[in-house]
């Protein structure tokens, strides 16, 4: 598409006022929220001890070092097998709700969404029980056959709890995907003769590249800069741990943990460009909309056994961390031992009085932040994708970054620019509550933004020149076709900025000021200090996780009801 | 879509509407204690001094230290209060607390052998901590082990892979269990016990609060802890045990007024109560349970609960000299980091080694065999840098970031880690060949 420049020279130059304003107003955000904050903290990575002069010392220093070379392999490996196994989980099951007459799909689609939603601290502990050296399963099997399986041990560890952790990635977008593919190429298809796995290999999927693509993509990078998966497995030699570890530890002043934030920006970055290039040259788009996309078929009895099998034990396998946490917010005493000693709802009644402000608190936090980053991702993706204005690309890699910093990052920028701002009360800019959504719209804008994307990618530009030809404006056009179109990717990318939202942490512990402002990752990492708030805390995950659920549901009720409504003709 | 968008918008403004009140009296403090901890105190400062309220913000030790740095210019807190007193002499040093003397008298100077307050008057002891073994009694019992009672206990073959730590680097509480050990078994052989027990471990926890939550869900046996993890951990019904090694320290758990604090008066009030008989009482309640810093007070604490004033164990616990452990923190912790933390795989393998090497020679003992399985420890525990090395100039400059262009971090992180890869290598392949010499 970037080949169009020289192809295309006419619309080169038809950069419109309102295109020239959008890229502004982004950049502006994008400086002042992620560049700038970032910017202030990541910069002593290139300058040299003692003197302050730029250098590049420290990233020769980092070449040189065994450990982070090992970390840097690792986590290239640990990425790219995750994206391997989320695709085996994520498939079927986009396929199999998407592509048959599927009772009950709308559940899985939203089920299969859960194990985004991970609380931190009470997911770690809950899969532990579960999984770990001496967790449920590995008790049992000692018991019965005297073995133990390292499910959650070194980096095939981490590898198996990421895929389960971030396959929704690539079921939400793939999802749409395929809903979004035209019936009538499949019919084609079926009149020349082409039917089940070829039929699918070479129609189905390739026109759902781009949703697959958007979500390995985030899965690859996600994984490659998460922090939380590694550490609780207590895998070290990782770059983001590594990062992670040199950042926060107390009265260190070592460049390195800001070295490690750069290189992991620029992989980020990398694996991004590296989608986008396969993505290059092709056209995914199809003219026709409004069929209701691909046609569903019936399964007979013994397929759907089959089917609903394989749904069923995907579904038990992913849905385990949480179905832990629900235990553990019903346990009293859990120790060593295959299911609790005994179950209470003490917990509940112990958080139930403290959690509505936090409920409260997410709700807004998580659905401003989503709003933004659909707002400002799908501006990003029209720019990028509809026009030639000179530095769009600069924006989709600005957002994208943001990835890769890690959240303490952020946290400490945001204080170090917006502290000395303040109010004319005296209060400092940086401890509003805003500030917190801000911050977490910055982290999640790279979701929406894949999410938008891809949406795009599949809305035919001959669409929008029909409606200019017929006399719309540019921005009737986006209002009345392209918004529309996109529907379903937008809702997808808020969708999945909120739910992972709403259970941030990392830089919101650096931000928040008061109880009173605190969201329920923060009143979970209250309670999840102490033997006693284990269960409280267990408690509260439970309820951030029915919270997001509930409102993921609600979402795929609507594309659900839309997609009917658009004269989905059985 | 719209119509969702709305109503998002519509619930988010509804509840946006309820504006925090703020009165004049509110003491903000960060601390690192959990919930558990503050609501108790706050309950009860609150009820001692219904003028103020208590704002509590949670967060960890390192970040809240940060914090108070990044915002010093416009400073919001009034207090700081947290368990590592390394903590609080970071706090110091960078000018960040305001001298206090508090309206409490009467409270020892002293705590075991180390001082309850800070000299200068900046900081304050309000509850005592020492540190030992944790462990899961159905674990232990499942495995067939005993309770393990001293450090040395821990370089058994027999608890091979069953105990977990937190990275001195990230938990201020270790840092001073392994200066303790260090100081009280001297540099060489501190290290040797701190090699050997690492040789042991399952997994090195990168916060403080991992290594109890593994014992008591049973994902390890034995855990390295401050004590009032296993005592509120057994008051909550958990399986667990604790005792205190001989070689061991009890330190004081602090709080102190951040300079330039918005209430002062607040803050002052909050130190009183916390140092006052009701304050002290609090810390016996079961979800806390940390020893009281004033004597009277373990009249009421619940039976076997240790008092740290009257205990002989106690009592022959070492002195500990914070100037040394200053000095040297950086250091420490970086060579545990590299010669256990990062290493630990390697480490772990040349330990199973020699124990595989030990237990052939305890059937058949042959003197080529011993020797060699000699060599393979005292390898293992040969340190790169001698104690005066760690604690010299040259070597602390590279961890300042100070004004010199000394050796990097890196630099010195990776001679050191090749140091010990290359040894624990060495050590395994000796242990192999003994072992092979006795089959």
């Amino acid at each position: 598409m970037a080949f169009a420049l020289t192809s295309n020279p006419i619309r080169r130059i038809t950069a419109r006022p309102g295109q020239v304003l959008a890229v502004t107003l982004i950049a502006l955000f994008l400086a002042i929220f992620l560049i700038i904050p970032a910017g202030t903290v990541i910069y002593i990575a290139f300058t040299e001890k003692g003197t302050g002069a730029l250098t590049a010392v420290n990233f020769i220093d980092f070449f040189n070092t065994d450990l982070f070379r090992r970390s840097f392999f690792n986590s290239v490996y640990v990425s790219a097998m995750s994206v391997v196994w989320a695709t085996v989980i994520a498939l079927p099951l986009a396929v199999l709700t998407t592509r048959f007459d599927f009772r009950g799909s709308l559940i899985i689609q939203t089920l299969g969404f859960v194990p985004l939603i991970m609380p931190p601290f009470v997911g770690a502990v809950a899969m532990q029980l579960l999984f770990g050296r001496n967790g449920t399963v590995n008790l049992l099997l000692n018991d019965w056959l005297g073995i133990r399986i390292p499910f959650m041990e070194g980096l095939n560890g981490v590898i198996f709890v990421q895929s389960l952790h971030y396959f929704p990635f690539i079921l939400i977008n793939l999802s749409t995907s395929l809903r979004n593919i035209d019936r009538s190429m499949e019919e084609a298809a079926q009149n020349l003769g082409s039917s089940g796995l070829r039929l699918f290999r070479r129609i189905v999927f390739p026109l759902a590249m781009p949703g697959y693509l958007a979500g390995a993509s985030l899965v690859f990078v996600k994984v490659f800069d998460d922090l939380a998966t590694p550490l609780l497995l207590n895998v070290k030699d990782m770059l983001a741990p590594q990062a992670y570890l040199r950042v926060t530890s107390v009265g260190l002043t070592d460049p390195m943990g800001y070295v490690i934030s750069v290189i992991l920006i620029a992989v980020s970055i990398f694996a991004m460009w590296l989608s986008a290039l396969a993505m290059r040259g092709k056209d995914y788009s199809t003219t026709q909309r409004g069929g209701g996309g691909l046609a569903r078929h019936k399964l007979s009895f013994g397929e759907s056994v089959i089917a609903y099998g394989i749904v069923g034990l995907i579904l038990l396998l992913v849905l385990s961390p949480h179905i832990g946490l629900l235990l553990l917010s019903f346990a009293t005493v859990w120790s060593f031992s295959p299911l609790p000693d005994a179950v209470t709802v003490a917990h509940y009644s112990r958080v139930f009085g403290e959690s509505s402000i936090y409920i409260k608190n997410t709700l807004i936090y998580a659905s401003l932040a989503g709003l933004i980053d659909v707002v400002v991702g799908g501006a990003i993706a029209y720019l990028v994708l509809r026009t030639k204005i000179i530095g769009r690309r600069w924006l989709d890699w600005a957002a994208t970054s943001a990835l890769a910093i890690p959240g303490v990052v952020l946290g400490i920028g945001y204080l170090r620019t917006f502290y000395g701002v303040t109010l004319p009360d005296g209060t400092p800019l940086a401890t509003l509550w805003i500030m917190v959504v801000l911050a977490l719209a910055i982290r999640r804008l790279p979701y929406a933004l894949r999410a938008c994307y891809a949406a795009l990618q599949q809305v035919s530009e001959s669409l929008e020149e029909a409606a200019e030809n017929l006399g719309a404006t540019k921005q009737r056009t986006i209002r009345r076709i392209v918004l529309p179109l996109m529907t379903g990717g937008l809702l997808a990318g808020f969708v999945t900025s909120f739910s992972t939202a709403a259970v941030e942490l990392s830089a919101t512990l650096m931000l928040i000021q008061s109880n009173s402002d605190a969201p329920l990752a923060y009143g979970l990492y209250v309670f999840m200090q102490s033997p006693a708030g284990r269960g409280p805390g267990a408690a509260l995950g439970v309820i951030a996780v029915v919270m997001v659920a509930l409102c993921t549901l609600l979402s795929h009720y609507v594309i659900e009801r839309r997609q009917k409504a658009l004269g989905m003709a059985k | 879509m719209l119509k969702t968008i709305a109503a998002a918008m519509l619930m988010s403004a509804a509840v946006l509407t309820v504006a925090y009140a703020q009165d004049g009296g509110k003491v903000t403090v960060i601390t690192s204690f959990s919930k558990d901890v503050t609501d108790p105190f706050k309950a009860g400062f609150e009820a001692a001094n219904p003028s103020f309220t208590l704002d509590v913000q949670n967060k960890s030790t390192s970040a809240g230290v940060k914090f108070v740095d990044e915002t010093k210019a416009n400073n919001q807190v009034d207090l700081f209060w947290a368990s590592a007193p390394d903590a609080f002499e970071n706090l110091k040093g960078r000018n960040l607390l305001a001298k206090f003397t508090p309206s409490v008298t009467g409270l020892p100077e002293k705590v075991g052998s180390y001082p309850v307050n800070d000299p200068q008057g900046y900081y304050f002891g309000f509850a005592a901590s020492g540190y030992g073994i944790m462990s899961n009694d159905r674990y232990l019992e499942a495995n067939n082990l005993p309770q393990p009672r001293e450090w040395g206990d821990l370089l058994k073959a027999e608890y091979h892979d069953h105990i977990a730590i937190a990275a001195p680097s990230r938990s201020g509480t270790t840092h001073l269990t392994i200066e303790t050990i260090l100081q009280g078994e001297g540099w060489e052989k501190g290290w040797a016990t701190l090699t050997g027990i690492g040789g042991n471990l399952q997994q090195v926890t990168e916060r403080s609060f991992g290594v109890p939550d593994a014992v008591n869900s049973g994902q390890t046996g034995i855990g390295i802890v401050i004590d009032f993890f296993a005592f509120s951990a057994q008051a909550s019904g958990f399986p667990v045990s604790f005792s205190y090694p001989s070689v061991t320290t009890v330190v004081p758990a602090n709080v102190g007024i951040i300079a330039n604090a918005p209430n002062q008066k607040g803050a002052e009030a909050f130190v009183n109560y916390l140092l006052s008989e009701t304050g002290q009482a609090v810390l016996l309640e079961p979800a806390i349970r940390r020893l009281p810093i004033n004597p009277a007070l373990y009249a009421k604490a619940p039976e076997g609960f240790p008092n740290p004033f009257e205990d002989p164990r106690f009592k022959s616990m070492i002195t500990f000299d914070s100037d040394i452990s200053k000095k040297r923190t950086d250091v420490v912790d970086a060579l545990f980091d590299q010669l256990i933390t990062f290493q630990l795989d390697n480490l772990r393998g040349a330990t199973k080694a020699i124990h595989e090497a030990d237990k052939a020679l305890a059937a058949n003992d042959q003197a080529d065999a011993r020797a060699l399985i000699a060599e393979a420890r005292q390898l293992l525990s040969t340190m790169p840098v001698t104690a005066d090395e760690a604690a010299s100039d040259e070597t602390r400059a590279a961890f300042t970031g100070g004004e010199q262009k000394t050796a990097r971090q890196a630099e010195l992180e990776q001679k050191w880690a090749a140091f010990a890869s290359e040894k624990y290598a060495a050590a395994k392949a000796k242990a192999e060949q003994a072992l092979d010499l006795i089959d």
